[in-house]
């Protein structure tokens, strides 16, 4: 670390009153995705886009596409294995994520 | 039937709302039940809301400085105080109303989300007391049964026999000695006009509730079960199966009270055994024969006791 420099995500001086946080929703600069150590991998021969997926994911991480697909967005997805559970058509598996 | 229920057809898996008040990003644990249940919540009552945070795990895993998972008006306060704080909140929207500083016509609905500890244990006298005054607002208790996000310790939402760091099973001790308090009743009593039980495992059954919740006209109380595979010793991906066991087990049956009247909403004819949903925990791993047919006992005379204030009321 260079001597004299300050590593903090910000001074006290600039810290908002309060700690408000003015920024709605910012945390979706945060890439949950990396803590992911299981990656869904959806076979769309099997899908009959009946959206389990997309309502049960706790991130939310799941979107359709525009043909009625419900695609996973690894940047928030942590690999949790809920889709993969509640898949009625066992559309979903979870394979290890490769570094 | 309450007439501001009337219009509402409900929501259906065909016409969900699509916005998303909760943002991705949360660090909440991997499948954690809890947070779905807030972000099902949250998509029910839309975007015109202020929503009131007592301390607990969803406080903190959507707002660690400079981040947070709110697009909506947030407001974090400590452990005890979250009801009265919503009752707060709703007096001054109603007095901004009356000076004509506010459209008075744009419905805002004033949401508390607390967790059991928040609810049962420390914030229970804020809330009996909002309650009582006839505030109209919505209490959310996500109900994780005990003190996650400080290392698992026992609430009084914790059910009998379940292992946590302040009821340790061994010699003298087969974990929590205590039944669990029973909230939505503790809410009922007070003659407020909507009382409900969910769970994430039946979403549809939970965003009808809530957003019912938010249309009657006074407060409202809504108890969620959500399971917490970091405190419950679980695997992430079983959360929704086991929602949906303590449903089918009749370990947390779902209703609701509508102006005192109870409903069950999901009838359970065919109960599976209770031990189908303890044993998939490590928090009941220890539980002996004998406790499990006491807990099987009082799952059963419990239900026999919401069947009868369902039919003679
Ligand atoms: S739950 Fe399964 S079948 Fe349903 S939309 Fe998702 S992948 Fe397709
Ligand atoms: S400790 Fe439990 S309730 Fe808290 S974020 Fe983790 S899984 Fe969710």
């Amino acid at each position: 670390m260079p001597k004299g420099k300050d590593t903090a995500l910000m001074s006290w001086k600039e810290v908002p009153f309060g700690c408000y946080i003015l920024e709605p929703g910012n945390s979706v600069k945060f890439k949950t995705g990396d803590w992911r150590s299981f990656r869904p991998v959806l076979d769309k021969e099997k899908c009959i886009k009946c959206g389990q997926c997309y309502i049960m994911c706790p991130e939310p991480a799941y979107e359709a596409d525009e043909e009625g697909y419900y695609i996973v967005d690894l940047t928030y997805c942590k690999g949790c294995g809920i889709c993969a559970n509640i898949c009625p058509k066992g559309a979903i598996t979870m394979v290890v994520e490769e570094v | 039937m309450l007439k501001e229920l009337a219009k509402f057809k409900g929501f259906s898996a065909k016409n969900l709302p699509k916005e998303e008040p909760f943002a991705p990003g949360h660090r909440a644990c991997q499948g954690c039940g809890e947070v779905l249940a807030l972000r099902l919540a949250l998509k029910a009552l839309g975007m015109n809301v202020i929503a009131v945070s007592a301390t607990g795990c969803m406080e903190i895993i959507s707002s660690p400085f400079p981040y947070t998972s709110w697009r909506v008006p947030w407001i974090h306060i400590a452990f005890e105080n979250a009801a009265a704080v919503a009752s707060g909140v709703e007096s001054a929207l109603k007095a901004l109303k009356r000076k004509g500083r506010f459209p008075k016509n744009r419905r805002v609905d004033v949401v508390v989300f607390a967790g059991d500890g928040g609810t049962a244990d420390i914030g229970l006298q804020a809330l009996s007391g909002a309650l009582e005054r006839g505030h109209d607002f919505v209490y959310i208790c996500l109900d994780n049964e005990a003190y996650m996000n400080t290392g698992v310790q026992r609430s009084s939402c914790t059910p009998y026999g379940a292992m946590t760091t302040t009821s340790p099973p061994g010699e003298k001790s087969f974990g929590q000695m205590t039944w669990k308090k029973n909230v939505p009743a503790i809410a009922a009593a007070h003659g407020i006009p909507y009382v409900a039980t969910a769970t994430p495992a039946f979403f549809l059954d939970l965003m009808n509730k809530v957003k019912k919740a938010a249309l009657v006209d006074g407060p409202a109380y809504v108890h969620i079960f959500a399971p917490c595979p970091t405190g419950w010793g679980t695997k992430g991906e079983e959360s929704i199966m086991l929602a949906k066991l303590a449903v089918e087990t009749r370990i947390f049956p779902l209703y609701e009270v509508i102006e005192g009247k109870y409903y069950i909403t999901r009838k359970i004819t065919k109960p599976k055994p209770v031990e189908e949903y303890l044993k998939r925990q490590r928090r009941f791993r220890h539980l002996a024969e004998e406790q499990i047919r006491a807990i099987q006992q009082r799952v059963d005379a419990e239900y026999e006791r919401l069947l009868k204030l369902a039919e003679c009321l």
